[in-house]
C-alpha cells in the first residue's frame, strides 16, 4: 500500500502545482489585461477615490470634489459652473470628461506620472499621488464681463492676450451647470439627456466648437491679402470697383448694406463695411494668395488645441472666382470659429505674429509644486508688420468713425470690426452679429486684448441684429475689464 | 521486515530510542500562527477605519486560548501526533476569520464573522473532544455501518428541505443551517476505510477476467459501489455538484490505494468524464457554469456586465504578486458569495500571488502530513483512513480553488476552514482531529512486546 500512498501525494503534488501555475498565469501573465478590462471596476473606483485637483482662474478653485461616501467615492463640484462650463468642460463618472477636465484628466486625477515625487515611485508603491492643480489663463474679471454682456442670448466670446496667446476669455451662450453630470446617479442621465436634447444647445461650446460664417468680419483678411500681394499700394486709393459689382463670371449683383462704396478706398471699405469693394480685391487676388493668406491667420488648420481641440475654420481652397468674390467676405463655405477671429484681431494686434492660444497656465502637485508651465509659442506670421500697422490704422478708423462705434473705449485705442453674416437657405436664418477687435490702453506698451464676440440670438429683431448693435457693446465691455479689471 | 521480532541475535530487547514528541514545536508554531492572525486582524483595521480593531486584543485571546486548549488536548492524549497540523488549521481558520471580519466591514447587513467564530469555536471544541475521547481510531472500524447509514440519511435529509440557491444541501432549521454533506464526507472516508481494510485481498485477487481487466468478485465489491452510487446519485439530485466530484474522487483514490489497480483509476475517470459530460449538457444550472468557464467574458461582451467568474478573476489579477494590502482590495465587487465559495478570491487581490502560494503550500502541507501519517500507520484501516481524509481535503482545495481561479468550472463548495460556513469548519475541526489522532498511533513507539507471536497478525511497523 506505501508505494499507491505515494502515488496519491505525487498526484495531490501535481493537483497543487497545477494550482500555483494558474494562480501565477492569472495574477502575473494576465493581470494587467484584466485590469484594463472595461467591466473591471477598480480603475473607476481608484480614480474617484481621492479628491480631484482643481481647475483655478486668477489663482482661485473654481472646482471642487465632494465626498459622497459612495464606491466612486469623490464627485466633481463647480463654482459658476455656466459661466466656465466652456473652460472647464465637465468630469463626471457616468459620461467622461470633456475640455480641461478632458486635456488636463491625468494630472487632475492623479494618474500622471509627473505628479510622483520620485520617477517610478507610483509603480513601485501602487500609490496614486492626489490630483494636481491646474491654473488657467482665464482671468475671472474679463470671463464675467463677457457673459454678463451676453446675458443669455445665444452667442460666445473668445478674449486673448495678442503678446502672449493667453486666453483671457471663452465665454459660450446659454450655458449649464456643469456639476449636475458629476455623479452617476437617475439624475445625472435625466439632466445629460434634457441638456443634449435642449434646443438651444447649451452644452455646445461655441467660442472653439462651432463655427460661424464671418461675414464682414473676415474682411481684415481680404484687406491683408489685398497688401500682402500689391493688388491695393495705398489704402486711401480708389479701389476701381463699379456698383453695382457683377459677381465674376455672373450676372449677378453683390449689395452693399452702405451707401458710398462706389470705386471706394480699402480704408473707407473697412470703415463702412463695403461688400462690393472686398469681393472685388479678393477675386484680384486670386484664389492662391487668398487661400495663403487665410492658412496665414489660421484657417484650415485642423490640429489646433488649447489643449483641448478647436474645431477647423474653413476657407475653400478650390473656387471659382465667383464663389472666391464671396468668400472675401466672408460668405459662401468660409466659417470659423469666434476663436478664429479672435485669432485675426490678435494677428493685427501684435504686428502680424500670431501666438499660439492656450488656456492652460500652470499645472502644480497638490502641495503647491510646480510640474510643468506654459508659455507664448509662435503660430504663424499671418502678414507683414507693415501690412499689421496699416490694418491697425483702418480698424481703429472703423471704430472711431464707422460701423464699430460702439466698441470706443475712453482711454484706450481700440480697433475693431463689425460683421452681419447672413446665412441659411437664401439667407432666410437671422444673421449672426459679429465684432472682433482688440484694445490698448493709452498707457501701454502694447495692445492687451484681442476678441471675437458672435451674437446669434434668434428672438432679437431682424434690424437690430448687426455686428455694431449687437455685438459691439459686448467687446467693448469685455475690453474695459482686459484693460482694467472689473 | 519486522524491526521487532525475535531477539535470536540480541541477547535482551533494547528498548527503542523514544522518538521526539515534538510538542515544544507545536506550541512555538500556534504562537507564530495566531501572531499571524492578529497581525493580519490588526491590518484590516488600519487599512478601513485607520485604527487598531479595539476588540483586536480580545481577538487575539480568543484565538490564543482555543488553540492552547486544542494544544493541551493534543499534548496529553496524543503527544506523538504530528506537530504541524494544529498549528495550520489554527492559521487557517484564523486567516478565513480576518479575511470574513474584513468582508464584513464592507457588507454592512451580513455579518458573518461573529457566526463564523461561534462555528469555530464549536469545530475546536469538536476537535478535543475526539482527541480526548477517540483513545484509539480502530474503534471507528467497528462503526463502519452505523456510518455508512448515517452518512447517507445525511446526504437524504435535504430533500425535504427548501432549496436554497438553486441546490438542495442545506438544513435549515430556524436560524441555523448546516450542510449534511459536510458531516457525510467524513462518515463516508471512515466507511470506505473500514470496508477496503477488510476486503482488500478479495479485491486484488478474486473475480473473473473479462479481457485484460480483473472484476474483483460482485459479492465484494457491489456493496461499496452501491454507496458510491447512491451517495453520488444523491447529490447529483440535490445538485450538489461539488460534493458529488469529491465523493467521487474520494472513492477512486481509496480504491486505488487499497487495492492498486491502476484500471480502477481509469474507469474511474471515465465514468467521471461521461457523468461530467452528461450533467454539463443536460443539467442548465452546471451547463452555465461550464460555459462561463469556458469563455468568462462572454457576459461583458454581450453587454450584460461581467460575470461572478469574470469579477473573480479581476479580483485575483489586481492583487498582482504581493497584492492590495488586506482591506485595500475590492473582491466585494464579486457579489453574492464572496465569503463563501469565493473568499479565496479575497486573499487573492489583498495578498497577491505571494499570500495566495502561502496558503496552497499550507492545504499542501497538511494533506502532506496527513499522507505521510498513511504511510506510517500500522494498520491499513489507519492508513486508508489517513489517506481518505488527506484527499478529501486535497480534492476539496483542488475543486474550488480551481474553479474560483478559471483552472475548472466552478462548483460551489467552502474552502476549508477559509470559508464562511458552520459544518465546513465543524468538519474540518474533525477531519483534523482525526488526523491528529492517526498521525500519533503512526509516530508512538511500539510497546516493546512482551509474547513475540501471539500477536502475529499484528501489522508491519514500515521502515
Amino acid at each position: 500500500m506505501t508505494g499507491h500512498i505515494r502515488h496519491t501525494a505525487v498526484f495531490s503534488l501535481l493537483l497543487l502545482l497545477a494550482l500555483l501555475g494558474n494562480a501565477a498565469r492569472v495574477q502575473v501573465l494576465e493581470a494587467s489585461a484584466l485590469g484594463k478590462n472595461p467591466a473591471n471596476r477598480r480603475a473607476a473606483i481608484a480614480r474617484y477615490a481621492e479628491p480631484r485637483g482643481d481647475i483655478l482662474v486668477d489663482g482661485k478653485p473654481v472646482t471642487g470634489s465632494k465626498d459622497t461616501g459612495e464606491q466612486l467615492r469623490h464627485e466633481r463640484t463647480y463654482r459658476d459652473g455656466p459661466l466656465y462650463a466652456p473652460v472647464t468642460g465637465y468630469s463626471s463618472q457616468t459620461y467622461g470628461t470633456s475640455f480641461v477636465e478632458h486635456a488636463q484628466d491625468p494630472v487632475l486625477s492623479g494618474s500622471d506620472p509627473l505628479l510622483a515625487p520620485f520617477p517610478f515611485w507610483g509603480d513601485l508603491t501602487r500609490s496614486r499621488p492626489a490630483g494636481g492643480d491646474v491654473a488657467t489663463t482665464i482671468r475671472a474679471s474679463v470671463q464675467q464681463a463677457a457673459y454678463r454682456g451676453l446675458a443669455g442670448r445665444r452667442g460666445a466670446v473668445a478674449a486673448i492676450e495678442p503678446s502672449t496667446g493667453k486666453i483671457l476669455a471663452l465665454v459660450s451662450s446659454p450655458s449649464y451647470d456643469p456639476g449636475l453630470l458629476s455623479g452617476n446617479g437617475p439624475e445625472v442621465s435625466r439632466a445629460w439627456a434634457r441638456l443634449n436634447g435642449a434646443d438651444a444647445q447649451p452644452m455646445l461650446n461655441r467660442a472653439v466648437r462651432q463655427t460661424y460664417p464671418p461675414g464682414s468680419a473676415f474682411k481684415i483678411v481680404t484687406a491683408a491679402a489685398a497688401l500682402e500681394s500689391g493688388v491695393v499700394d495705398d489704402v486711401d486709393a480708389p479701389t476701381r470697383t463699379p456698383e453695382p459689382y457683377l459677381l465674376p463670371g455672373t450676372r449677378t449683383p453683390l449689395p452693399n448694406a452702405t451707401k458710398g462704396c462706389e470705386d471706394a478706398s480699402l480704408a473707407y471699405a473697412i470703415q463702412w463695411s463695403c461688400n462690393t469693394v472686398m469681393a472685388n480685391l479678393g477675386a484680384r487676388v486670386g484664389l492662391r494668395d487668398m487661400v495663403a493668406t487665410a492658412r496665414g491667420f489660421g484657417f484650415n488648420d485642423p490640429g489646433l488645441r488649447i489643449p483641448s481641440g478647436v474645431t477647423a475654420s474653413n476657407f475653400d481652397t478650390d473656387m471659382s472666382p465667383d464663389q472666391l468674390a464671396l468668400s472675401s467676405i466672408g460668405q459662401f463655405n468660409t466659417t470659423a470659429t469666434p476663436l478664429q477671429m479672435a485669432m485675426v484681431a490678435a494677428a493685427v494686434a501684435s504686428g502680424g505674429d500670431i501666438r499660439s492660444p492656450y488656456l492652460v497656465e500652470r499645472v502644480t502637485r497638490s502641495n503647491g509644486d510646480l510640474v510643468a508651465q506654459n508659455g507664448p509659442r509662435a503660430y504663424r506670421q499671418a502678414m507683414t508688420p507693415v501690412t499689421a500697422q496699416r490694418l491697425r490704422e483702418l480698424m481703429v478708423r472703423a471704430v472711431e468713425e464707422g460701423t464699430g462705434e460702439n466698441a470706443a473705449i475712453a482711454g484706450a485705442t481700440v480697433g475693431g470690426k463689425t460683421g452681419t453674416a447672413q446665412h441659411g437657405i437664401d439667407n432666410s436664418g437671422l444673421p449672426y452679429a459679429w465684432f472682433i477687435g482688440w484694445a490698448q490702453a493709452y498707457d501701454a506698451p502694447r495692445p492687451g486684448v484681442a476678441l471675437a464676440v458672435v451674437v446669434e440670438d434668434a428672438s432679437a429683431v431682424r434690424d437690430d441684429i448687426s455686428g455694431g448693435g449687437s455685438a459691439a457693446p459686448v467687446a467693448r465691455a469685455v475690453m474695459r475689464a482686459a484693460l482694467w479689471g472689473p | 521486515m519486522t524491526a521487532t521480532r525475535a531477539g535470536t541475535s540480541a541477547p535482551e530487547p533494547r528498548p527503542a530510542p523514544r522518538p521526539p514528541k515534538r510538542r515544544g514545536v507545536e506550541l512555538s508554531l500556534l504562537l507564530g500562527a495566531v501572531a499571524i492572525c492578529v497581525h493580519g486582524y490588526v491590518a484590516v483595521g488600519l487599512a478601513r477605519n485607520g485604527a487598531v480593531p479595539p476588540d483586536a486584543v480580545g481577538y487575539g485571546a480568543g484565538l490564543g486560548v482555543l488553540a492552547l486548549l486544542a494544544h493541551l488536548a493534543v499534548r496529553l492524549r496524543a503527544p506523538y501526533a504530528d506537530p504541524l497540523l494544529l498549528p495550520i488549521a489554527v492559521l487557517l481558520n484564523g486567516l478565513g476569520l480576518v479575511l470574513i471580519y474584513r468582508l464584513d466591514l464592507q457588507t454592512p447587513l451580513d455579518r458573518a464573522a461573529p457566526a463564523q467564530l461561534v462555528w469555530s469555536t464549536s469545530g475546536v471544541a469538536l476537535f478535543i473532544v475526539a482527541v480526548v475521547v477517540l483513545r484509539d481510531h480502530r474503534i471507528l472500524q467497528r462503526y463502519a455501518y452505523i456510518s455508512v447509514t448515517a452518512a447517507l440519511a445525511l446526504l437524504c435529509a435535504p430533500i425535504f428541505f427548501p432549496a436554497v440557491n438553486g441546490a438542495r444541501i442545506w438544513i435549515r432549521m430556524g436560524q441555523l443551517s448546516f450542510q449534511p454533506g459536510e458531516f457525510a464526507k467524513v462518515l463516508l472516508a471512515v466507511f470506505f476505510a473500514a470496508y477496503l481494510a477488510v476486503n482488500r485481498g478479495a479485491l486484488t485477487r478474486a473475480g473473473r477476467l473479462i479481457h485484460r481487466l480483473r472484476l474483483p468478485a460482485g459479492r465484494v465489491l457491489g456493496p461499496i459501489v452501491a454507496v458510491w452510487l447512491v451517495s453520488v446519485g444523491v447529490l447529483v439530485l440535490e445538485r450538489d455538484l461539488g460534493t458529488s466530484l469529491l465523493f467521487f474522487g474520494l472513492f477512486v483514490v481509496m480504491l486505488y490505494v487499497a487495492t492498486g489497480r491502476t484500471g480502477w483509476i481509469l474507469v474511474g475517470l471515465l465514468l467521471a468524464s461521461a457523468g461530467a459530460y452528461a450533467v454539463g449538457s443536460l443539467e442548465p444550472h452546471v451547463h452555465g457554469r461550464v460555459e462561463d468557464w469556458l469563455d468568462p467574458y462572454a457576459g461583458i461582451e454581450s453587454g450584460q456586465g461581467a460575470g461572478q467568474l469574470a469579477q473573480s478573476l479581476f479580483a485575483f489579477a489586481a492583487g498582482g504578486m504581493l497584492g492590495t494590502g488586506l482591506g485595500l482590495g475590492h473582491s466585494t465587487l464579486i457579489g453574492f458569495a464572496t465569503k463563501s465559495d469565493f473568499i479565496l478570491a479575497t486573499a487573492g487581490e489583498e495578498l497577491g500571488l505571494v499570500g495566495l502560494s502561502a496558503i496552497f503550500l499550507l492545504y499542501g502541507l497538511l494533506v502532506a502530513r496527513g499522507l505521510s501519517a498513511g504511510l506510517a500507520m500500522r494498520d491499513p484501516f489507519g492508513s486508508l483512513l489517513a489517506v481518505g481524509l488527506s484527499s478529501i481535503v486535497a480534492l476539496q482545495v483542488f475543486v474550488i480553488a480551481g474553479g474560483v481561479t478559471g483552472l475548472i468550472p466552478l462548483t460551489g463548495m467552502a474552502m476549508p476552514f477559509l470559508a464562511q460556513g458552520g459544518s465546513s469548519v465543524v468538519t474540518n475541526w474533525l477531519i483534523v482531529a482525526l488526523l491528529v489522532r492517526l498521525s500519533h498511533s503512526a509516530r508512538m513507539p511500539l510497546p516493546v512486546p512482551v509474547e513475540v507471536g501471539v500477536h502475529a497478525p499484528a501489522p508491519a511497523v514500515r521502515q
